[in-house]
């Protein structure tokens, strides 16, 4: 890996007294997706304005490709940098195609390439219409199309899928593949989640403006040491009468396990072992439960401190 | 200087959609023919008045209509945005904050330049082909200069609040004030230092406190060079210490200059 895309080096930011975000550090390499997971607060938001450049830092170093973003010398990489806030209403009055052109326009882009990205997301049917008629998953399209001009080498994303349906949501994501394997990077801001997975390579957890868990997925839910959840029909009372897998059987179902990784496969096997077993299910702790995990652990912390 | 046009062509585009260019122009034109046609009706007469009465009558309407206007027009340009949440995204753009705001500026102060030219201009036509007086062009050519600087003032005012204050319905109010001050107030209060305070302020004095008002100053500009019996008030007592004409437009230009670097200085520090 070269020079990373972002870069941020105790990077932290405060209002007044207030940390928006305290010392954070990360980088983001070429081509590669971090999924920003947080709270309302939670200093996301926060995060992606000192990357973008709109807010300098109070203290530590941000980079975007090997400049600080809010500097004069950056001002060019903004055309290679794309985003989509949070909320973002467009002038009602004018038509999507009318928004569109102004936004690309401002890059250096033209209206021509307006209506590609109008066609690439799929609202070209509505472009010669004002946005005020607009629903709201058609503005959240015309917000992509906007966050996608000038195919940039790096994205923003926050609250990408609000208020889109699901086939709207497999088609983003599909575009976020696509950008990735042409090596762009992207941070996707969310507060959750599913269907989030697949198409993220490290997720990051912030909690009041603290960072507090960095990894890929499986780095995550190792370091949570959550349980696998096992699920196997057929067997009646057979687990509970047996002397190792009855440490595993859930408080709320009998017929359900919570296996440490460690144990999974032994377990399994003990499972498979017996003759009059049906089906088996297997799940791994989903980005939720890690999410969930960490926030409560987070939230014990606090109270500690409070307490002490 | 391309991304300030950008910003200056939508802004004029939003004017002319909106129906503010057509509003504002019916408005002048229709204020300036029919006070050309039937200012004298006052005094029993119909017809067209002499040019004096026309340009006082329509300065002292213009004064204000135009900021008013003005205000309105531009009251929301940024705390508007700042609440959709384009403002944000602008700025994440390869465009800076004074080119945001001088595009903006440009194109809606082409919206009032244009709008009085055209309204005002409609009458002094109108009046040249019936008077064919040469004084006409030069009257209304200072008065339709002195109307857009006006104008061009109170946009950059309006920005001004428009970037001090958080929300739109508070933008709307302290526009209401500030037209209030400056189209009203001041020149009730002037009055009340002139005839309250006995030798509490002299003409050169009354005419400088004149300058920290580009209505006042508007006026000055339109009125000075008119029959006093059309004038009255604290005017009056002004126009015999009057300054030059170049002087005057001069203070007007620097009511558009300074308010338009304050509001840059303000977009600067602004946190988003």
């Amino acid at each position: 890996m070269t020079t990373p895309i972002v870069s941020l080096t105790d990077a932290g930011k405060s209002y007044n007294k207030l940390d928006a975000l305290q010392s954070v550090t990360m980088t983001l390499g070429e081509g590669e997706v971090l999924g920003l997971f947080g709270h309302n607060g939670a200093g996301k938001t926060t995060m992606m304005k000192l990357i973008l450049g709109v807010i300098s830092p109070s203290r530590g170093q941000v980079a975007v490709m090997g400049m600080a973003p809010d500097s004069k010398e950056a001002w060019h990489c903004r055309t290679k940098v794309g985003y989509l806030p949070e909320n973002v209403s467009f002038y009602e009055q004018l038509t999507g195609l009318e928004v569109l052109t102004y936004f690309a326009k401002l890059k250096g882009f033209n209206k021509k390439q307006a209506i590609d990205l109008l066609e690439q997301v799929g609202i070209t049917h509505a472009m010669k219409r004002q946005v005020k008629t607009y629903s709201k998953g058609m503005r959240q399209r015309l917000g992509l199309a906007q966050a996608f001009i000038g195919e940039p080498k790096l994205l923003l994303l926050d609250e990408p899928t609000v208020g889109l349906d699901p086939i709207a949501t497999g088609d983003f994501y599909r575009t976020v593949d696509q950008l990735k394997s042409q090596g762009s990077s992207v941070i996707l801001c969310s507060h959750v989640l599913p269907g989030v997975e697949q198409h993220i390579d490290r997720a990051m957890i912030l909690s009041s403006g603290q960072l507090l868990a960095m990894g890929s997925l499986a780095e995550l839910r190792h370091q949570a040491a959550l349980p696998v959840e096992i699920k196997a029909h057929g067997l009646n009372g057979a687990i509970a009468s047996h002397d190792h897998l009855a440490n595993f059987i859930s408080p709320v179902c009998s017929q359900t396990l919570n296996v440490p990784e460690a144990e999974k496969i032994s377990v399994l096997k003990t499972l498979l072992g017996f003759d009059n077993i049906e089906d088996i299910h297997v799940e791994s702790a989903n980005l939720e439960q890690v999410y969930q995990h960490y926030l409560a652990l987070h939230a014990q912390k606090q109270q500690a401190k409070g307490q002490s | 200087m391309k991304q300030i046009l950008t910003v200056a062509n939508k802004e004029f585009h939003d004017g002319l959609r909106n129906r503010w260019l057509v509003s504002i122009t019916l408005i002048f034109a229709l204020l300036s023919v029919g006070l050309t046609y039937f200012g004298a009706a006052a005094s029993g007469e119909m017809g067209i008045t002499s040019l004096s009465t026309t340009i006082a009558s329509l300065a002292s309407l213009a004064v204000f209509l135009i900021p008013l206007i003005a205000l309105l027009l531009s009251y929301d340009s940024f705390v508007g945005e700042q609440e959709s949440g384009t403002l944000l995204l602008l700025l994440t753009y390869p465009l800076s904050k004074t080119q945001l705001l001088l595009g903006k500026f440009i194109g809606q102060g082409s919206i009032i330049a244009l709008a009085t030219l055209i309204g005002f201009g409609a009458s002094a036509v109108l009046l040249y082909f019936q008077l064919e007086d040469n004084a006409i062009v030069s009257a209304f050519s200072l008065f339709i200069l002195s109307a857009v600087l006006l104008g061009l003032s109170f946009t950059a005012i309006s920005y001004l609040i428009s970037l001090s204050v958080s929300e739109k319905s508070k933008a709307a109010g302290f526009a209401l004030i500030t037209w209030f001050l400056f189209a009203l107030a001041f020149d009730l209060a002037l009055l009340a230092l002139l005839v309250g305070v006995e030798d509490g302020i002299s003409q050169t004095g009354l005419t400088q406190l004149m300058m920290l008002n580009p209505a006042d100053i508007f006026r000055l500009v339109n009125l000075a060079g008119l029959d006093s019996s059309d004038v009255n008030g604290a005017l009056a007592v002004a126009i015999n210490a009057s300054l030059s004409q170049g002087q005057l437009i001069t203070a007007l230009t620097a009511w558009v200059a300074i308010p338009l670097t304050l509001a840059i200085f303000i977009f600067r520090r602004k946190k988003l």
